[in-house]
């Protein structure tokens, strides 16, 4: 078999890349298009010849950037390899030294030279001034790097690596390269931007400076003072997790260990706030609990005493924060406590033990991993949040704002916006670090392929007293803030005049009709059907990367894999706001000039969410037997259509977990997207919070119900699709992997 | 875009100069001013000239910072709105183009004077004085007596009920800072912020911050430019207006054209326009209070009257240097924020 498509002597694939790199040398725009490449208005407005389109050939046939010219070099060196077999060595290396020379100077020549000429100071002392200068890339570089990328994977395939199968390594190389460019190189400039003075050369002495300031570190708080960032962060985020952690926990008991009745509902109570956009919840805090909120004016007039602005500062913040992220621990601990062994458990019974014995002694240890997966979510959730402490943060400092406003704010200091990143980012993987130290190398497995026809039993008594009272007050506690919101969205001026109108619903969501159609009247529209756009744009791309990457890591093994899965996980550790301040430093400048686009949103929204369909894909391909793959190879299938064939089908529920998470997270994230949205590209979430900012919280909050029941309905649609599959039990499966 | 021209084969100049002649005129517009405001001119400015209007709105610390980064390759053209300080920096650093439009006889001499501090590189549009504002009701309900002047905010009744932005992320805060400099003196000034930090509940980020809080009854007094305190009342919550009995700075509103802008014609268009009656009028649609540069456009009623407002006479070149505004935020950082409360 391999031997009769080792002799072939045309590879479609191959010939497929070569042609893709001429296109992109001689016909396509070399160079960003300012309009976006797909408005198509460069094919009339002076194409091919217009310095701003031109392709890379008609640019040098001009005389105009000659550095481009030694590209031609590798293109026609890959046509020596066309009529070849792949049997032939010369095949494989003339693909490798095509591929790796073409991509070495198409980077080369993009970090080299940018809008100021050389980007390095010894290029200008070896060359002199460059006198030219280039633009991000466009349409025709990024084809080209493909190619070239791609007819390098293909040379490294014929050399006999992962038995040569052009699929795979392809796959590997495009995923490696995409991480490379979207996840590392964008860190590594945020953290470089630390060292940076304000004469633009490097010190370590500025990164010191900035570093050990008295304002990120300082202890004031233990004698009366005010605390650094950086302690008030840690200090939230471990309430924040514990709390979350305890509260889940409870939760997680009364649904799987007591004979309570109305566990759908609960569930249902629980998706609620993964799908609320993130600082509504802060917005209800206040309308009740602020100094003019309604339960402190009727606490005020009962008792006489004076309201405070208590709810500003830590409180608030930790209330709201776990608030929304009880939730993400419930999902993380129900499948870890369903899936204790029941046989354990009764084996310990059966030894005498009693309830609160066996619960202490075999239940909760072996729920180990679920509390420390949960902790460290909530840990992560809470360092990151921007919304909550944005909204209810008082004086109160935490880094996730402070690194905004480091950003936006009259300082504008982009090297310590950098700093408070690089604490930010220490104190996420110290996390991820301890938790994998503290799960040690232990087994938890409980189920296994054997059936276990044993009961939960219920909680001892003791237990299930204080675990029904907490989840009680937490739940009506949820189901208040929750009609706040819906009643607050409704009221004309809050505090000031409470008569119910849907004057918020009519500014934002008004539309009228007129002989040229609908006009999307309201103020709201154009943010919603950007955000609608970029979260379907978003959702399918993060399910196909994650999917290949999961495939790579359960069915392939190759060289590096360890590092290749610490780097797709990454981004997953790097809070929001830490990939914000990275992605306007890397894509702000080219050769990968893409900020102001929608392209920077998208492609944020895919490297925060593919590691849960990386998670979500390995979860259900461990389940698939490997059986299968083996089956459809030897029945001569190639490792393409036996994904596409065989497991593609097979992962449905998979790719719609998948979809749905990145979805959702895409119409309600915030903290990356606040660096990123720009005039044209407005998102859902940083309107509102220009709404926010602006006072008009019943725009703010109507416009955050109708996002609500948006993603409501579109979590039910696709539950109708999958059938029973339900979207947090999805999610609680793949988180539990993390 | 010339230079090419120049290389290519004549027909092809014909045909290139044809497609780029049927294209409509256009401009690129930064805008500093509240949202709606900025809609509001582009939209407007589209309607009287056909002149598409590219808009985009950032604060004026973050467009400062876009045209620095842009200067070697400018994208946009006009820079409208927000205050002086940035402006005047862009001119210092060269980043911005001098231009000596024909309506200066319509202009009030602040105007004026913002644009020959700068080498003509920047004009005054609205100015707005500093001020605060409290929340008329809980004033009442805490039976706290009407503060009417700066040294009102020091006594020890108002403890907790006092807010302003920070001067190290807002502009508002820092006019605060360097007003009191130059109101009481360098070492009265400080007293006085030393004195008003142990009354300040919420130093917030951004500068009309403290008045919305006021308005939403979540604070009673907040330091704030008196216009945006006026838009709080007149949208209808409780909240009175305060122009201190001491005196007070203001910033001058400016407009800037960009260096290198590649629709300067397009770009002076609009200048011109923005200083027109009609143009300052638009002002009034939005709930922007602050006052017109040119003489002739309308004010509203509920403005504050500039003409009762005791102005000091803010040094702006001294006060809007980047050494001079380090340098106080630095004091300001070491020896006020740092105090216990």
């Amino acid at each position: 078999m391999r031997n009769t498509t080792n002799t072939k002597t045309s590879h479609p694939a191959l010939i497929f890349w070569i042609v893709a790199g001429w296109v992109g040398f001689l016909l396509l725009p070399w160079y960003g298009v300012e309009d976006g490449i797909l408005s198509f208005e460069w094919l009339i407005d002076g194409y091919p010849f217009d310095e701003d389109y031109a392709p890379a050939a008609f640019l040098i046939a001009q005389g105009e950037k000659l550095w481009l010219a030694p590209l031609l070099l590798p293109l026609a060196l890959s046509l020596a390899a066309l009529g070849r077999p792949k049997s032939d060595p010369l095949y494989a290396k003339i693909l490798i030294l095509t591929g790796a020379l073409g991509f070495g100077w198409l980077t080369a020549q993009g970090f080299g030279i940018g809008i100021r000429g050389f980007n390095f100071e010894w290029l200008k002392a070896l060359f002199g001034e460059l006198g030219d200068r280039q633009f991000g890339m466009g349409l025709g570089a990024m084809v080209l790097a493909s190619a070239f990328l791609f007819i390098f994977t293909q040379g490294i395939a014929a050399r006999g690596a992962i038995n040569g199968d052009v699929f795979v390594v392809s796959a590997i190389g495009g995923v490696i390269v995409i991480v490379t460019t979207f996840v590392f190189f964008p860190i590594a400039k945020m953290l470089l931007a630390a060292f940076v003075t304000e004469e633009g050369s490097y010190s370590a002495g500025v990164f010191a400076a900035k570093f050990f300031d008295d304002r990120l570190w300082g202890l004031g708080c233990l004698s009366g003072g005010r605390c650094g960032v950086a302690w008030n962060s840690l200090f939230l985020a471990v309430l924040v997790g514990l709390l979350t952690t305890v509260l889940g926990l409870v939760f997680a008991l009364v649904v799987t260990r007591s004979g309570f009745r109305y566990k759908r509902a609960l569930r249902a109570l629980t998706v609620l706030p993964i799908i609320t956009p993130p600082f509504v919840i802060g917005l209800a805090l206040i309308l009740l609990f602020g100094l003019s909120g309604a339960v402190t004016q009727f606490i005020s007039d009962l008792f006489g005493v004076q309201p405070t602005r208590w709810l500003y500062g830590l409180p608030g913040v930790l209330i709201a924060q776990v608030l929304a992220f009880t939730p993400i621990a419930f999902l993380v601990l129900i499948g870890v406590v369903e899936g204790v062994s029941p046989s354990m458990e009764e084996a310990a019974q059966t030894l005498r033990a009693n309830k609160w014995q066996t619960f202490r002694t075999v239940s909760l240890p072996l729920m180990r991993p679920g509390l420390a997966n949960a902790f460290l979510l909530g840990f992560i959730e809470s360092m990151a949040d921007f919304g909550n402490p944005l909204v209810l943060g008082g004086n109160f400092d935490v880094l996730s704002t402070e690194i905004f406003f480091a950003i936006v704010g009259a300082q504008y200091d982009q090297g310590r916006a950098a700093v408070l990143a690089m604490v930010l980012l220490f104190f996420t993987l110290s996390a991820f670090y301890a938790q994998r130290a503290w799960l040690g190398k232990k087994s938890y497995t409980t189920v296994s392929g054997k059936g276990d026809a044993g009961v939960h039993p219920m909680m001892p008594n003791g237990l299930a007293i204080p675990v029904f009272v907490i989840a009680g007050a937490w739940g009506l506690f949820t189901i208040v803030i929750y009609g706040m919101i819906l009643y607050g969205s409704m009221v004309e001026l809050w505090g000031v005049n409470n008569t119910l109108t849907f004057k918020h619903y009519v500014t934002a969501f008004s539309v009228r009709i007129e002989d040229s159609g609908i006009r999307w009247t309201g103020a709201a529209w154009d943010s919603f059907w950007t955000t609608i756009y970029i979260a379907a744009a978003a959702a399918p791309l993060t399910a196909v990367v994650g999917l290949i990457t999961a495939y790579l890591l359960t069915r392939q093994t190759f060289a590096g894999k360890n590092a290749f899965e610490f780097g797709t996980m990454l981004s997953f550790a790097i809070p929001g706001t830490v990939i914000g301040v990275s992605y306007i430093l890397a894509f702000n400048v080219p050769p990968i000039e893409i900020t102001g686009t929608g392209l920077i949103l998208i492609i944020s929204f895919i490297f925060r969410n593919m590691p849960v369909g990386v998670r979500a894909g390995i979860a259900s391909m461990s389940q698939l037997d490997k059986s299968l793959d083996e089956s459809s190879l030897t029945l001569g299938a190639n490792s393409w259509q036996t994904f596409r064939k065989v497991i593609l089908p097979l992962l449905r529920p998979a790719i719609l977990a998948a979809l749905v998470y990145s979805f959702v997270r895409a119409m309600t994230a915030i903290s990356a997207v606040i660096f990123l949205v720009s005039a044209e590209y407005d998102m859902a979430t940083s309107y509102i919070i220009g709404r926010v900012e602006n006072n008009d919280y019943g725009l703010a909050i109507a416009y955050s119900t109708t996002l609500i029941f948006v993603m409501l309905s579109v979590v039910g649609v696709m539950q109708l699709i999958v059938g029973r599959t339900e979207i947090g039990r999805r999610m609680s499966q793949s988180r539990t992997n993390v | 875009m010339n230079n090419i021209k120049r290389l290519v084969i004549p027909s092809l100049i014909a045909m290139a100069a044809s497609v780029s002649a049927a294209q409509a005129e256009k401009l690129t517009l930064y805008c500093s001013a509240q949202e709606d405001w900025c809609q509001l001119m582009a939209r407007s400015f589209e309607d009287a000239t056909g002149i598409d209007v590219n808009m985009t709105r950032k604060s004026s610390g973050e467009t400062f910072a876009q045209i620095k980064a842009e200067s070697s390759n400018p994208k946009g053209d006009v820079w409208w709105g927000g205050t002086g300080d940035p402006h005047l920096q862009a001119a210092e650093e060269d980043l911005t183009e001098p231009y000596v439009t024909p309506m200066r006889g319509e202009l009030h001499d602040w105007a004026i004077s913002q644009a020959s501090s700068a080498g003509d590189k920047t004009i005054g549009i609205y100015s707005g004085a500093l001020g605060y504002g409290y929340n008329t009701d809980l004033l009442a309900a805490n039976n706290l007596p009407e503060p009417a002047c700066w040294k009102d905010l020091l006594k020890p009744e108002y403890k907790g009920h006092v807010q302003m932005a920070n001067p190290n992320s807002s502009g508002t805060a820092y006019t605060t800072l360097a007003t009191m400099v130059q109101l009481f003196g360098e070492d009265e000034g400080f007293d006085f912020m030393k004195g008003l930090h142990s009354n300040i509940n919420q130093y917030t980020k951004s500068g009309s911050a403290p008045i919305k809080a006021a308005g939403r009854g979540e604070n009673t007094i907040g330091i704030v430019f008196m216009h945006d305190a006026v838009k709080q009342a007149v949208s209808g919550f409780p909240v009175k207006v305060v122009a201190p009995c001491e005196g007070t700075g203001y910033e001058i509103g400016s407009m800037s054209i960009i260096k290198g802008a590649r629709n300067m014609d397009e770009a002076k268009k609009f200048y011109d326009w923005a200083l027109s009656t009609d143009a300052q009028n638009l002002a009034l649609e939005v709930n922007a209070f602050q006052v017109p540069s040119n003489k002739g456009a309308d004010t509203s009623p509920s403005a504050p009257d500039m003409s009762s407002i005791k102005l000091i006479d803010y040094d702006f070149k001294t006060y809007g240097s980047s050494a001079e505004r380090k340098r106080l935020l630095q004091k300001w950082d070491e020896d006020v924020s740092t105090l216990p409360q």
